[in-house]
């Protein structure tokens, strides 16, 4: 399968005046087959890339949403194993990024080199270790060019212009941007400080920029698109309806997908 | 940031992005205040008046004469609020006021460093949260009444296995949220740099004391220092002032709990390298990197990680570290108590069972012992364990 680059799927969207869909779920939540549906869904909605959570049991950045998605993949027995078949089985119906969301100790346990090369192997196109900065990254960087696979790295409102630069000469793919104070979690209202944020990185970059955390609603989706972003990621609104239909799986599906169809639509204003 | 905080490979800054600028603010902070005549003044002032210091090497008689060696115990057990968790609070409660920090957070297992905090939070007038997993707020309800009554809120954890390494996580998260007023007052020698570096920074007072007082006791050097290890801090503020001394054999005492092939918080002794709270340490996981639960007696040392310097004492084998199950810190507990008339923490109980192992085989040697904290707290939990109702 011919996999699609971040760069192509960016340049796909702008061509067509949208910004990127990039849903979240963390693979095996609630267990293996559904979440492999819950991507399906979001294929067939729009989704434009993929942002693949392999679950911690420490996950720091992430509030109570992500903690209890993490919690119910790993009761599935989700390992960074079985996230690669997941991954593979992914390839099996699209060929859009797909970037896995992890936490640095999964990379180190499994070996970097056989993580990446996993990575590849199976069809990923990025890793992003939560808690991995570019001080500590060196070894990760190395492995992951070695094996084409492309690392990701975040960016915050506390982040200086003297390090965003240095953080964006190692990023390849797309620079998360976190768009709040805080950890995962859906919010009401976007802060404007996001707003400026976008601004100030694409004056000083023109790495394809994703947004993230507490991106929660259509209407937030349009503002960080419109502020200049070329993609937005939507986690916990998306896990939240999972959390609250997990005894019905055709509702889950079917409200996942209805959600995410909205969330297209915000982009293309 | 100034330096990379690597002990060998250990230690570093595993944290997110968000994170980075506060540990750069506070290396920045830490680094230009350790040096400084003023704020060392301020800090022995309080140290000295308010915490009690310096504390007694006291040579207990009846307990050397019992184990056939001479046998000194470091009586960080005599600080105001029972632990040597003070001398670390005291340092970076100031620090944060010098820095201008409004807020302080911290993470508690047993209670006792959440104590400290809740105490000097009160002296320095700032407000404290206290984080603590729902299982030690159960197994430590005095200590809770204590941080409440200090005016501290103590905020229970329902996350993960409820205990110190869920306390942990929830406190980085709020730092995450409220890095620019917030200062994380972490309790131990573990964590992202510059906390294992500056926890130990004011942990070194227990050491100085000590060299200074052996030399003037026995006129050379200890043959071992002992002391437990649950993050890490009490041990290497004790050892750090004889890491030079080669002569000077440096034994740290983990959480056996059940035993190595039961439940246990024995970190150095049967764990694996892997990445927890922001650094590069050992830490009890899976084969797939999930961080394990951790089982002691002593909430204190309950704990699945390890400060990254003892990682690296132990891998250069300038220390030695082994486990003291639930059992062995139970009779040293009782043994300290009825020998010497001092009920030690359950926590330094594991390091007064150490020293009994030591002595057996070393007879003759003189042995100090870094006598942590104080038993009260852990009263409930011994007469459980005796069967007895209080
Ligand atoms: C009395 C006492 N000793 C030891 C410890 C273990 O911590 P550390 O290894 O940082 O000294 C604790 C922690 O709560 C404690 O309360």
């Amino acid at each position: 399968m011919n996999i699609e680059s971040y760069d192509a799927a960016f340049e796909r969207t702008k061509t067509k005046k949208e910004g990127a869909f990039i849903p979240f779920v963390v693979a095996g939540d609630p267990d293996f087959e559904t979440s492999l549906q819950i991507v399906k869904v979001f294929v067939e909605n729009g989704a434009d890339a993929l942002e693949i959570g392999f679950p911690f049991s420490d996950p720091v950045a992430d509030g109570p949403t992500v903690q209890l998605a993490d919690i119910r993949a790993l009761e599935s027995g989700m390992t960074a194993e079985k996230g690669f078949e997941f991954i593979r089985r992914i390839r099996e119906f699209t060929d859009i990024p797909v970037g896995v969301l992890t936490y640095y100790n999964l990379i180190y346990k499994m070996g970097l080199e056989k993580f990446y090369k996993m990575a590849r192997e199976n069809g990923a196109n990025a890793i992003l270790a939560a808690d991995l900065p570019p001080e500590e990254a060196c070894e990760a960087l190395e492995a992951a060019q070695k094996n084409g696979v492309q690392q990701i790295f975040m960016a915050a409102q506390t982040t200086s212009n003297e390090r965003l630069q240095e953080i964006t000469k190692m990023c390849s793919g797309f620079l998360y941007v976190v768009a709040v104070m805080g950890t995962t979690g859906a919010r009401a209202e976007l802060k404007t400080t996001t707003v400026d944020l976008i601004k100030r990185i694409k004056s000083h970059s023109d790495i394809p920029i994703s947004v993230g955390f507490g991106i929660s609603k259509p209407k937030h989706v349009r503002e960080v698109i419109n502020a200049g972003a070329d993609g937005a990621i939507v986690a916990s609104a998306i896990l939240n309806i999972i959390t609250e239909n997990l005894e019905n799986k055709e509702e889950m599906l079917q409200k996942v997908g209805k959600f995410c169809a909205e969330l297209k639509e915000a982009t293309k204003s | 940031m100034i330096s990379d905080g690597k002990f060998g490979k250990y230690g570093g800054i595993y944290v997110p992005e968000l994170l980075i600028p506060a540990l750069e603010e506070l290396e920045k902070a830490f680094l230009k205040y350790k040096d400084d005549k003023e704020f060392n003044a301020e800090l022995e002032y309080y140290l000295r008046e308010f915490a009690g210091r310096p504390t007694p090497l006291y040579y207990a008689e009846n307990l050397s004469e019992k184990l056939g060696c001479k046998i000194y115990l470091k009586r960080e057990d005599l600080l105001h609020t029972g632990a040597h968790k003070i001398n670390n609070t005291l340092g970076q409660g100031l620090l944060a006021k010098y820095m201008g920090k409004e807020r302080l957070i911290a993470e508690t297992g047993a209670g006792q460093h959440g104590i400290a905090t809740a105490t000097v939070a009160s002296l320095f007038k700032m407000p404290a949260d206290i984080y603590m997993g729902s299982v030690d707020v159960a197994r430590q309800k005095l200590n809770v009444f204590r941080m409440e009554i200090s005016g501290a809120k103590v905020i229970p954890v329902e996350s993960g296995a409820k205990t110190l390494k869920d306390a942990m996580n929830e406190a980085m998260r709020d730092w995450i949220t409220n890095v620019e007023n917030t200062h994380y007052l972490l309790g131990s020698t573990a964590g992202p740099h510059p906390y294992p570096t500056m926890v130990k920074h004011f942990q070194t007072v227990i050491g100085k004391e000590t060299k200074k007082d052996i030399l003037e006791k026995e006129g050379e050097l200890p043959d071992a220092v002992i002391a437990c290890v649950g993050g890490g801090s009490n041990s290497l503020g004790i050892f750090s002032e004889f890491i030079d001394d080669k002569e000077v054999e440096l034994v740290g005492a983990e959480g056996g709990g059940d035993g190595l092939e039961g439940k246990h918080g024995a970190t150095l002794s049967a764990g694996t390298e892997g990445v927890l709270h922001g650094s590069l340490s050992f830490v009890l996981q899976d084969d797939y990197g999930q961080i394990s639960e951790a089982h002691s007696i002593s909430a204190g040392l309950d704990y699945p990680g390890v400060g990254p310097e003892h990682s690296y004492l132990k891998v250069t084998g300038r220390a030695k570290y082994g486990p003291i199950t639930d059992e062995e810190a139970f009779r040293a507990f009782k043994m300290l108590s009825k020998y010497e008339g001092i009920i030690p923490a359950l926590e330094s109980s594991h390091a007064v069972a150490m020293a009994e192992k030591y002595a057996k085989e070393n007879p003759g040697k003189t042995i100090v012992v870094n006598l942590s904290g104080r038993g009260d707290k852990d009263v409930n939990i011994i007469a459980d364990f005796m069967g007895v109702k209080l």
